[in-house]
């Protein structure tokens, strides 16, 4: 029963993540958000159970009401006032992203299989996945220009980065687990705290229009 | 391939298939149309009345625009004709009909777009302003989604260890346990998306209109009348028919026969018209709930699907 819904919850973690790349409209993607952080508290719980880690359910626990709801709900007040209903201008198109996303996972499989081998257990021949959430993350970082887009790139990189933590290691320490995901809340929060001023000062969004210095 | 399987049992099934894609295909579009307008709260023609169009087109006069070349033509006969070897060769109603051992992923992909590319060209050839927009349209959802649809089933066959679409069957039936895995789950949605994308159904194509801004395969077929249109018509349906059997038997292998003999036949057809049946139903309940996507975004949702199927190849090959 182990390994089957490991490989179902991660599974759909880089699912939410190319979810991510496909879906344009802020609702949906911070429905992904939502999911993916559930999907992860799930990994880390699943694990838990199977290695009789107290330390690794709660941190699950943890992981799944930051991620799954406290970051999602921020996000959706963030934008709640603002016009903006879908990602306008992104520098690659929808398509291209999602092949570009294909090749991301491909790259991620082939050259961090050796990864898996050298932990040796069943979970971490998934470390791939992590990786290509990872990837995916970056690249919706570099490729999606308005603050809500990226700071959903912010959120992937981050689930990625402890998708690989839970699957290679034999349980994070709940403090470091607590701490990063209290890191990355608080730079959600100040992210949200700039997209507001930014809206109120501009009337929009968009990033690019911060090229010169203001009083 | 066909060891136990009498040559002339294995003839009747591919004639069976035939036969039974030809009529069902109509019969499926119009148990659709039926549906959709049950929900819509309308009493609808009845689900033979596909059938009864093409008989009437068949019996009216054929018209050629004026400087129509042979592909013109040529074109819906070869339309029909590629299907017809894939409703011959694949396994519809049991595992092994007819040349089974030909019915290789990559032969039943090239049959299909080797369909759409004679219908595209017969509609560019007329010269029209619709055709040619409507060919450019289906190719550019047909360069997406026919790789997507290739992919999905390489997804499958990668635990099969064959790409012969009846071995895949065969073989996924000895292990029920493969149709539980994200890989199966990864390439079923993505199969899905390309039935909807390859026979224009709606949020990629709205089949019920004729409006110039959003027609797709409708638009390729304006200058076909008569005979060629019944043609036209027939051929877009048994595709559609094709390829949801398939998707069926593919993803929900149980039913189709595995053995010969007059019994297990009329099983295997009775349990696949009740799948695709199903199938047909669910897909027109969805239909009725969603709105036709705008054509520029037709292309996301096709690429999406490709990312599906690479991941579900991936996955495949990399959890075994």
């Amino acid at each position: 029963m182990f390994s089957p819904t490991l490989t179902f919850a991660t599974g759909a973690v880089l699912v939410c993540a190319i979810g991510a790349v496909w879906m344009t409209s802020v609702r949906s993607l911070i429905r992904m958000v939502s999911i993916q952080g559930l999907a992860l508290g799930l990994v880390a719980l699943i694990l838990g159970i199977h290695q009789g880690d107290g330390g690794l359910i709660a941190t699950a626990a943890v992981v799944a009401v930051i991620k799954g709801f406290v970051m999602p709900f921020l996000l959706g007040r963030a934008t709640a006032g603002g016009s903006l209903v879908r990602e306008t201008r992104p520098l690659v198109n929808v398509p291209a992203s999602l092949v570009i996303a294909a090749l991301l996972i491909v790259l991620a499989f082939a050259t961090t299989r050796g990864i898996g081998r050298f932990v040796g257990t069943a979970a971490g021949r998934l470390v791939p996945v992590g990786v290509a959430t990872l990837l995916i993350g970056f690249f919706v970082l570099v490729a999606r220009r308005r603050p809500i887009s990226q700071m959903v790139g912010l959120l992937l990189v981050d689930n990625g980065i402890a998708l690989v933590a839970f699957l290679c290691t034999a349980g994070v320490p709940f403090l470091i687990e607590i701490g990063a995901t209290l890191d990355v809340l608080l730079g959600v929060s100040v992210l949200m705290v700039l997209a507001q001023r930014l809206a109120g000062e501009l009337g929009d969004f968009d990033l690019d229009a911060l090229q010169e210095l203001h009083d | 391939m066909t060891e136990g399987w009498p040559v002339l049992s294995v003839v009747a099934i591919s004639l069976l298939q035939v036969i039974g894609v030809a009529v069902g295909g109509p019969l499926l579009v119009g148990l659709m149309r039926k549906t959709r307008c049950r929900l819509e709260g309308r009493l609808g023609p009845p689900i033979r009345q596909p059938l009864l169009d093409l008989r009437k087109l068949i019996r009216r006069e054929r018209t050629q625009p004026e400087h129509a070349s042979w592909v013109f033509s040529v074109a819906p006969l070869v339309f029909v004709s590629a299907t017809i070897p894939i409703a011959a060769i694949s396994p519809l109603v049991a595992t092994h009909p007819a040349f089974a051992s030909a019915a290789d992923l990559f032969a039943i992909v090239f049959l299909l777009l080797l369909g759409s590319v004679a219908i595209a060209l017969g509609a560019l050839d007329t010269g029209t302003a619709f055709g040619g927009m409507g060919a450019s349209r289906a190719i550019t959802i047909g360069a997406l989604s026919e790789p997507a649809l290739l992919v999905a089933v390489i997804a499958l066959s990668v635990p099969a260890r064959t790409s012969n679409v009846p071995a895949i069957v065969t073989r996924s039936l000895a292990h029920p346990v493969w149709l539980a895995t994200p890989q199966r789950l990864l390439a079923l949605v993505a199969f899905l998306i390309v039935i909807v994308a390859e026979s224009g159904r709606l949020p990629v194509d709205n089949p019920g209109t004729h409006l110039e801004l959003t027609m797709i395969h409708e638009a390729m077929t304006l200058e076909y009348s008569g005979s060629d249109l019944a043609l036209v018509k027939a051929g877009a349906s048994m595709r559609f028919a094709v390829l949801l059997t398939l998707f069926a038997n593919l993803f929900v292998p149980w039913g189709i026969a595995t053995a010969a003999g007059a019994g297990h036949l009329a099983l295997g057809l009775v349990s696949t018209v009740a799948k695709v049946a199903i199938l047909g139903v669910g897909l027109s309940t969805f239909e009725v709930a969603v709105a036709k996507l705008r054509l520029f975004r037709v292309p996301e949702l096709v690429a999406g699907a490709f990312v599906l199927s690479v991941l579900a190849v991936v996955s495949a090959l990399v959890v075994p």
